[in-house]
């Protein structure tokens, strides 16, 4: 694997419209990257799913070249309907277009600044990997006292250049003071095969507010991991919408530094799995100052052969007195070959804290199927009545009425 | 304050710190075959045995120390200890306790364990571990009455062997971890227990330990065989004298329960916790394990751990057996500078299985406290279920509680339950207690025992009062 990194970092710094010094320091993280390789079982993040024997299954021989100088063309088929909306549009890791139509130009900056500081979890080799491939970095800041008045969607595409190919992005948002964003992630893969990695770092400032929403639901076979990093200012709020549901292989992670007072940090997750799919949420919430707030709830319905892991961590550190942090971890597993895992971690220095968590699993309910059958319903129906009612839980939580219709439609939840 | 003063301030604090001033046989010094060979030697144990220890040995040398828990500690030079220590009296074995060196009689009276029958309340009998030999063993001859074996390990390998030879290492095998392989290589002494088909044990068994002499590792290995249809209840304390350095202290127990057996283990365990600057104490690193081996067998453990400057220990069930359960009930205390990284594991492996973890845990002043449990449901482990619940309770913002749970669910008939929460004595509780007479500390007792009342009913009468007053010692000097 050594010389195929070697040969395609080769190509893509010659490709690159970017500066020696830059070259050098991503060179600085593919050695890094070199050395440690993909992560695998023996680290403790990666216990449940091991991501190096998933691509060396999955895809064999992994490579990492993408041209990004040639653009690519954009298919308007997987715009979302009914929903007017902001766009960015990825394609194979390419951005293809940002349009901001919808809002006052003077309020968001866009830029490509290539010089990125990192100051989380470096022990984390895709992070490396990421930085050392990616094309230009955008950075986007939305002004003080804004709201964007229509939600910004981020169309993750790839197509068939890049069967068994790794692709990677970032993006990098800064909210100002008392501003907010709605941020979907719609991923739409024309292609087979290839492993995305996908870098976020958000910086919220005093009083804004982030949504976010990952919806991964058509199914595929590409593998794909993400990575959330939020700092946040006092007062602000995050929100975290995860469905995870149409890759083969999935791992969203969050991890949530609430720096300022009286800031709260909400991830909910959804995992509705079938035939062979392995995915896993993990998230570490760092309650670092007084008066903090997190909430998390996780619901998986599991099918034949899949596989589902979810790791939360709540850290509340010895200043942060009057914490409250929530977990609840739910799963149905429908099959015998399912397979549910979970680590729930509470890990607290402080004494005056309200801190809790909650797991349970277990097969769906055969007192409730026979109680929806005696009324008329097939058994079918039945248990899509009863799943449906599980995750709507979930999907209930979102606070935006027009992005949970959206997600709504697109599961076929009714109420 | 002169030197006399401080002594007995300091016994406030510990009453079992005091040291028995006897003679001692040690082997030399290190960890080498040669060891093994003496301490084989010394208790004239058959080729078997030596055979056991040295291919545990040869296993132990490949093996590295794990480092992947909570508390960490400074190296252990394992060529800087004693691995066998004796009193010199116990040599030549005593016949009766008339013989027993009257130093050790004079040291269990101390600890508040007699070890003349006639002078037990009422029918507990004991097994007492001094260092690395057992020196004696209570009301043998209404034990024998029943068939029911209880004698020290030692006595086993010589009467019994095969007996030992079956469960020895079938539970903790000889590979499986490192202090659990040191442990076969160097055990020195323990008990063993057998009950026979069917039979009810009419008392409690008890093994008390202690460790005495200073730079010495204890590693004592205990086995308990609950052969079909029997049931009995087995208990164990420790105490150790207080010294500046750490002790090793790292037992091996496997518990063996056959069709609907029942065996329920009990431990208080209060050795020596450092003083408070966290200097001196022993290192807790046991490996317990219970092997639900038959249909509807069950094995239960309690524990109440007190002492100790760092606990590392996870007393498992492995439940084989259709229908078999398996329970596990915790209260940890920490105080000062101790640290505890405890919990269980619950393998799932039988139709119909069941387990129960109901875990405590209180930290107070500089200490760190850990729970780690795994409940893992095997594929096979149809309609299997599992409950989880572990409180942790903190007392001021310099001590940390964390909780560590993994669940594995690979079947879906069977159904998990897990739930934790971390939170403080309340204003009002102490406020409601105080003003209805109680002064801080009693209130904090109060309520503690409160706290962890689900696990104290659990334990046998005797040891339930113990323990309640443990709670309360244990906790002194951290409120206000």
């Amino acid at each position: 694997m050594t010389e195929q990194l070697e040969l395609d970092f080769n190509k893509i710094a010659k490709k690159l419209d970017i500066s020696e010094k830059d070259i050098k320091l991503k060179r600085k993280f593919l050695e890094k990257f070199m050395k440690n390789g993909f992560p695998n079982k023996k680290q403790e993040n990666w216990k449940f799913l091991d991501i190096n024997q998933i691509i060396k299954k999955s895809i064999r021989n992994l490579s990492f070249y993408n041209d990004y100088s040639l653009p690519n063309k954009i298919d308007s088929s997987i715009f979302v309907d009914g929903l007017e909306h902001n766009k960015i549009i990825f394609i194979n890791g390419r951005i293809e277009k940002i349009d901001f139509n919808y809002e006052d130009k003077n309020k968001i900056e866009i830029s490509d600044e290539i010089e990125k500081k990192i100051t989380f979890d470096n022990e984390n080799s895709l992070i490396d990997l990421n930085n050392a491939f990616t094309n230009k970095a955008f950075k986007i800041v939305i002004k003080e006292n804004y709201s964007l008045k229509k939600p910004l969607i981020i169309y993750h595409s790839t197509n068939e250049k890049t069967k068994s190919k790794n692709v990677n992005l970032r993006l990098d948002f800064d909210l100002e003071k008392n501003s907010s964003l709605r941020l979907i992630d719609f991923f739409t893969d024309k292609s087979a095969k290839n492993f995305s990695n996908i870098l976020y770092s958000f910086n919220l400032k005093k009083d804004s507010i982030l949504k976010n929403f990952k919806v991964d639901n058509f199914k595929n076979d590409n593998l794909k991991y993400s990575f959330n990093n939020i700092e946040q200012d006092s007062n602000s709020i995050s929100e975290t919408f995860i469905l995870s549901a149409g890759s083969n292989f999935f791992k969203n992670e969050v991890n949530c530094n609430l720096n300022g007072e009286f800031s709260s940090a909400f991830v909910n997750g959804v995992f509705s799995l079938r035939e062979n799919q392995q995915h896993e949420i993990r998230t570490t919430i760092n309650h670092l100052v007084e008066n903090t707030k997190s909430y998390q709830l996780i619901k998986s319905v599991l099918g034949k052969n899949s596989k589902a892991a979810y790791q939360g961590k709540i850290f509340v550190n010895s200043k942060a007195q009057k914490t409250d942090g929530y977990q609840l971890s739910k799963a149905i597993l429908l099959d015998e070959t399912s397979e549910f895992n979970v680590k729930p971690e509470l890990e607290i220095y402080a004494d005056d804290v309200k801190c809790s968590h909650g797991s349970a699993s277990g097969s769906l309910n055969e007192n409730s199927i026979f109680y929806l059958m005696s009324r008329g319903l097939s058994y079918k129906q039945s248990k899509e009545l009863l799943i449906n009612g599980f995750l709507l839980d979930v999907v209930e939580k979102i606070t935006d009425s027009e992005i949970k219709n959206l997600i709504k439609n697109m599961i076929g939840l009714k109420e | 304050m002169d030197t006399r003063q401080k002594d007995i301030e300091k016994l406030k604090d510990y009453k079992y710190g005091f040291t028995t001033d006897i003679e001692n046989i040690k082997a030399p010094k290190g960890l080498n075959e040669d060891t093994i060979k003496f301490i084989s030697n010394i208790k004239k144990e058959p080729k078997w045995m030596l055979d056991f220890r040295l291919k545990a040995f040869e296993r132990f040398k490949q093996l590295k120390e794990p480092n992947w828990q909570k508390p960490k500690y400074p190296k252990i030079d394992y060529q800087d200890l004693y691995y066998y220590s004796a009193p010199k009296s116990m040599k030549d074995k005593p016949k009766s306790l008339d013989e027993l060196d009257p130093k050790l009689l004079e040291t269990y009276n101390k600890l508040g364990i007699p070890l003349q029958e006639q002078a037990r309340l009422n029918g507990i009998a004991v097994d007492a571990v001094f260092d690395s030999v057992s020196v004696a063993t209570t009301f043998k001859g209404e034990l024998t009455k029943h068939g029911i074996i209880f004698c020290s390990m030692s006595e086993a390998i010589q009467k019994h062997p095969e007996l030992v030879k079956k469960y020895l290492g079938s539970v903790i095998p000889l590979t499986d971890h490192f202090f659990a392989t040191l442990n076969s290589a160097v055990f020195t002494d323990g008990s063993f227990v057998y009950i026979p088909e069917g039979v009810r044990c009419p008392m409690e068994l008890s093994t008390y330990f202690r460790i005495n002499a200073s730079e010495t590792g204890q590693f004592e290995r205990t086995l308990i065989v609950a052969d079909k249809g029997s049931y009995v209840s087995y208990l164990e304390g420790c105490t150790a004298p207080m010294r500046d350095e750490n002790q090793l202290h790292a037992a091996n127990v496997e518990l063996i329960a056959l069709d609907d057996a029942e065996i329920k283990y009990s431990t208080v365990q209060n050795w020596y916790p450092g003083d408070e600057n966290g200097k001196g104490g022993i290192y807790n690193f046991v490996t317990k394990r219970g092997l639900c081996k038959g249909k509807n067998s069950k094995i239960s453990w309690t524990q109440v751990e007190t002492g100790s400057a760092i606990t590392w220990k996870y007393p498992s069930c492995i439940l084989k057996g259709d229908n078999s359960i398996g329970e596990f009930y915790s209260i940890a205390i920490t105080n000062n500078h101790q640290k505890a990284d405890t919990g269980t594991k619950m393998i799932h492996l039988g139709k119909n299985t069941k387990s129960k973890i109901i875990s405590k845990g209180i930290s107070a002043g500089f200490s760190d406290m850990t729970y780690r449990g795994l409940v893992d449901i095997h594929s096979k482990a149809k309609n299997s279920s599992n409950y989880t619940q572990c409180d942790s309770l903190l007392m001021g913002n310099k001590c940390g509680a964390h909780t560590v749970p993994y669940i594995k669910n690979k079947n879906f008939d069977s159904n998990i339950a897990h739930e934790a929460t971390t939170s403080k004595i309340s204003e009002e509780q102490l406020h409601y207690c105080q003003q209805r007479g109680l002064n801080p500390e009693d209130a904090v007792g109060l309520i503690v025992n409160g706290f962890c009342k689900e696990v104290l009913q659990q334990l046998p009468m005797e040891f339930a009062v113990e323990a309640q007053k443990l709670v309360g010692i244990s906790l002194e000097g951290s409120v206000g």
